[in-house]
């Protein structure tokens, strides 16, 4: 067997790269759409990074305007801009991935107890729902429940005869609100991840604790949160590893250019399309998208280097 | 046959003793997924009232649960003004060139990729997936699209960039590694070339993960809002749905924005009723759609979600 394989081998070093190439030519061909679309729209805009390190001057070119150095970049450090973004995208994404994956695993675990089947089907359907909308429309319910003039919430209050709420002008709330809406469209679809797993877990484990007397506290303790930790792990670390990517659509269709909110809602994302596309100040926008790409991938390759030490089938490379 | 008996002694005997406990997380498990379910479509059942509601009740009164002073004035607006249905069939004809194509590159390149015998399928992979770890940012992408490729105002801006995504292609890649060897192998075997192989032994295998490969596709550019909002200027007169709600939303801006703006009046500011008409108008293909294909999301973000 052995042997087989190394003249196999020798085999393929005989045989030059072109050779190679050649020989392989049909599957080559098959991955060239998908190599030339890269090569378009992630490689091709690399060199454009150059333009975080000059004085972008519109006629004369990302690479004929002015080098002005690390500038840019200590201009953002300095007026804390840096820091203030960073700070807010990486507290929501830390609160959505750790109340996105509990909130998940509560509802997969309760949605495994259920018996009845019409009432399982129904409620995972109407659960996804809100996975299936566009960013757009999630901004516009929020805002139709919450609006001074006519929102349904201020609605209530005033049946209650209580005073009208202004969240929309009111920073500190935005917090809890942004975490909430994103547990409401993501939890549905999270919660699949966990149910899958939960029914993968074999059955005759489950049945001989209930036959050893087991209730369901023993048995969701004991049985189906350690099946489910090594899931678990993974994908908060996956999470982890997109800690400094802010969910861009989120914020900018509930938000939008509402200065009085950015404060508490002003993530990196946000905080570049502005700058590229209101300010057009490509140069910010760049030294900040910049440095969220260092910064991202160096906690990427944490991540793995942690996914890989739990399981290395889990590892990405 | 003996351990089958036992397994269904065991589970009757499961059924006869339910203890407290099981009746604690039940009723709790009943509670909660109601709750959250209803709160999951109750949004929705506040912009389809609102539409249905005249704008003047709207005013004094708020949003809707129900419709109050039914009228379909708000629908009669948003069609009568015909760019919705233009939107539509620009949204229709996107989705299904960008489904279909981006389907069948994403499917080759998976069937390619996931070959143990193809010695260029780790360099490919890698090339591939480091997009998705670091990427240039918004601005350098912006200048090049505008700039360098001319892309401003054109549709190609919104057709071409949702087209694949790394991920979406690891995930066929994992759908067809699924797939005995032994088919190529055999297709081998009789002699057939590599793309006779990919067409008419592994297409016909892997139709679910098409379908849900081609959802997500579909989902993306029905939903697609952004790239029109970078690339398509007020030039532009028909542009996707989503795009068109999300300029109706924030008319106050867009108008800002636009050169025309300076004489507009307030009075043009879409009502309530029309954004939320526009809402239903741009969102109901999909509401009716998904509880008929949900199934294989479901099948996908299971193979996929997980395993890299």
């Amino acid at each position: 067997m052995s042997n087989k394989s190394k003249k196999a081998s020798t085999g393929v070093k005989k045989r030059g790269v072109l050779e190679t190439l050649w020989r392989y030519r049909v599957l080559e061909l098959m991955c060239l759409p998908a190599i030339v679309f890269f090569f378009m729209f992630s490689y091709m805009p690399m060199p454009g990074i150059w333009v975080a390190f000059v004085k972008y001057n519109y006629r004369k070119g990302i690479f004929g305007s002015k080098f002005v150095g690390l500038q840019n970049f200590e201009f953002l450090a300095e007026s804390g801009k840096l820091f203030s973004l960073t700070r807010n995208t990486v507290l929501y994404n830390l609160a959505f991935i750790i109340l996105g994956n509990l909130v998940a695993v509560i509802i997969a675990i309760l949605l495994n107890e259920i018996r009845a089947k019409m009432f399982k089907k129904v409620s995972q359907t109407l659960m996804f729902l809100p996975y299936f909308i566009s960013q757009v429309l999630v901004g516009l319910l929020v805002y139709s429940l919450l609006n001074y003039d006519t929102g349904f919430v201020n609605e209530i209050l005033v049946a209650l005869g209580k005073a009208k709420w202004q969240p929309y002008s009111d920073p500190s709330v935005w917090p809890w609100l942004i975490v909430l809406i994103h547990l409401w469209q993501q939890t549905g679809y999270n919660s699949v991840v966990y149910f899958a797993a939960i029914c993968g877990i074999d059955a005759e484990i489950i049945e001989a604790a209930k036959v050893d007397g087991a209730n369901a506290f023993q048995r969701i303790r004991y049985i189906i949160l350690p099946s489910l930790r090594p899931t678990i792990v993974i994908l908060i670390l996956f999470a982890l590893g997109g800690i400094v990517r802010g969910n861009f659509g989120l914020f900018w269709n509930i938000i939008g250019s509402n200065s009085v909110l950015y404060e508490t809602t002003d993530i990196i994302e946000t905080f570049v399309y502005r700058a590229t596309m209101s300010d057009f100040n490509f140069s910010t926008a760049s030294a900040v998208g910049f440095y969220q790409s260092l910064v991202g991938f160096a906690i990427v390759m944490l991540a793995n280097f942690a996914v890989k030490k739990i399981d290395p089938d889990y590892s990405l490379f | 046959m003996a351990k089958n008996k036992e397994i269904e002694f065991e589970a009757s005997n499961s059924k006869i003793k339910l203890g407290t406990s099981d009746y604690i997380v039940r009723g709790t498990g009943y509670v909660l997924v109601t709750l959250y379910a209803i709160a999951c479509v109750f949004p929705f059942l506040i912009i389809i009232g609102t539409s249905f509601t005249s704008e003047s009740y709207i005013r004094t009164h708020g949003v809707q649960l129900f419709p109050r002073e039914f009228t379909l004035k708000a629908y009669e607006m948003v069609i009568g003004s015909g760019n919705i249905w233009k939107s539509y069939l620009l949204t229709i004809v996107l989705t299904l060139i960008g489904t279909v194509c981006g389907l069948l590159i994403i499917a080759m390149t998976g069937y390619a990729l996931q070959r143990k015998d193809f010695p260029f399928r780790n360099a490919i992979s890698f090339y591939i997936y480091f997009t998705s770890l670091f990427s240039a940012g918004l601005a350098p992408y912006y200048l090049l699209m505008t700039q360098t490729y001319k892309l401003l105002d054109s549709y190609l801006a919104v057709l071409l960039p949702l087209m694949m995504s790394p991920w979406l292609i690891i995930l066929m890649k994992n759908f067809i590694k699924q797939i005995p060897h032994e088919i190529t192998e055999s297709g081998k075997i009789d002699g057939a070339g590599d793309m006779t192989i990919f067409v008419y032994l592994i297409l016909p295998m892997i139709k679910p993960a098409l379908a849900t490969i081609g959802l997500f596709l579909a989902l993306g550019y029905w939903n697609e809002w952004y790239q029109s909002s970078l690339f398509l200027t007020a030039k532009v007169t028909v542009k996707p749905l989503q795009y068109t709600l999300y300029e109706i939303v924030n008319k106050l801006d867009a108008l800002r924005n636009s050169v025309a703006g300076q004489y507009v009046t307030l009075t043009d500011i879409p009502e309530q009723s029309v954004k939320m008409a526009n809402a239903v108008l741009a969102t109901g293909p999909i509401v009716l759609l998904y509880p008929f294909v949900q199934k294989y999301f479901i099948g996908g973000i299971t193979v996929g979600a997980v395993k890299g």
